[in-house]
């Protein structure tokens, strides 16, 4: 063994410390970390929710439309009902104020509303219900069947509460959130009323509308 | 010290007329402008009362019913309750706000239109009636601005 071979394996084995002391350092390093339990992010939704944007329905004019009509925009939609006299209205209401913040980008927005409530809400209805919120809002409705199966493809849950003293004798219940969807239909996220301002869910989608086209 | 207990008791003669009077006190009464008359409308105020009382029930000249309604919060579905009765516990405030308790207004006579104003009494066990005036807000409303008390 000669000198320099005896100096390259002492770099050698030197190295190979040197490795071993850094894969303990870091998995102690990990160890360390998850016990003392440093916040982690909280765990993201990502890839496609089972949440699709699919329609056949009727507009506030009486046309008949589907999802297709909606392509290439953003879609805000929320599921409510006219004879709910609170959260509809505040929900309604807050999404006026968050359209009236986006500006021209307005446009790149659809607004729409969609009864569960489809016996007492006819087009007629939907139109003058939902010209009071907001000129661009679309209200939607159609038959039973149609209407579950749009909020099918939402993953919105309803229901009919009998309550013989409400107008009619019955209530409806409703999921409150307000759903944004992609520009091809795909679900994006959900927002609620209350759980932020006006202004910083429309700050917030439009970072998304200008992050991904 | 003589002086004082009759100081004491003057103060507390006067005011306490003045507390039987104020046992309960309903403030920023309000309503959102209806879109359609014949859809329900909701009606929103805050109650403090300086006992315990319970609100027994609510009426108005402008809808056939008034009906108290809680929201119960199950996940993300919310459902309307109609509640019979308002426990009101002493010295706290209980604020209808939109979004959760309301009064709802059933058969209304007419739209609730912004800017008028419409009387509305309400029951108390204890303290009795007390008729406040409800402001007709904006649909788009979120509340008067909290006044101080």
């Amino acid at each position: 063994m000669t000198p320099t071979k005896t100096t390259q394996l002492g770099r050698i084995r030197f190295s190979l410390w040197i490795l071993v002391a850094a894969a303990v350092l870091a998995l102690g390093g990990a160890y360390f970390v998850r016990t003392i339990g440093v916040r982690e992010p909280p765990p993201v939704t990502v890839g496609e929710a089972d949440v699709r944007s699919e329609f056949s329905l009727t507009d506030h004019n009486g046309n008949h439309v589907t999802e297709a009509d909606f392509l290439g925009r953003w879609q805000l939609v929320f599921f409510g009902f006219t004879h709910c006299p609170d959260i509809c209205p505040t929900t309604l209401a807050f999404m006026a104020n968050v359209l009236d913040r986006f500006g021209d980008e307005v446009e790149r927005v659809a607004p729409i509303f969609i009864t569960v409530d489809p016996t007492r809400d006819t087009p007629e209805v939907m139109a003058e219900y939902v010209q009071a919120f907001h000129p661009k809002l679309v209200g939607l409705t159609g038959s039973e069947a149609e209407v579950a199966a749009a909020a099918q493809s939402f993953r919105v849950y309803y229901e009919r509460m009998e309550e013989e003293t409400a107008p009619d004798g019955y209530l409806m219940a409703h999921s409150g959130h307000i759903y944004l969807m992609t520009t091809e239909g795909r679900f994006e996220d959900v927002f609620r009323e209350g759980e932020q301002s006006a202004a910083d869910m429309a700050a917030d989608i439009l970072a998304r509308m200008n992050g991904k086209q | 010290m003589k002086i004082l207990i009759a100081t004491l008791v003057a103060v507390w003669a006067i005011a306490s007329p003045a507390q039987a009077e104020e046992s309960v006190r309903v403030f920023n009464a309000w309503a959102r402008a209806s879109v359609l008359a014949s859809r329900p409308g909701a009606a929103y105020l805050t109650i403090k009362s300086a006992s315990d009382d319970t609100l027994i029930g609510a009426s108005t000249p402008v809808a056939e019913r008034v009906m108290i309604h809680a929201i119960e919060k199950d996940g993300d579905v919310s459902r309307m309750k109609h509640i019979e009765t308002l426990e009101l516990l002493a010295g706290e405030r209980i604020t209808l706000a939109p979004g959760g308790m309301h009064l709802m207004l059933m058969a209304l006579q007419d739209k609730l239109r912004e800017g008028t104003t419409f009387p509305m009494t309400l029951s108390f066990e204890a303290a009795g009636e007390i008729t406040v005036e409800v402001s007709v807000l904006g649909i788009a409303a979120e509340g008067p601005r909290e006044t101080a008390e």
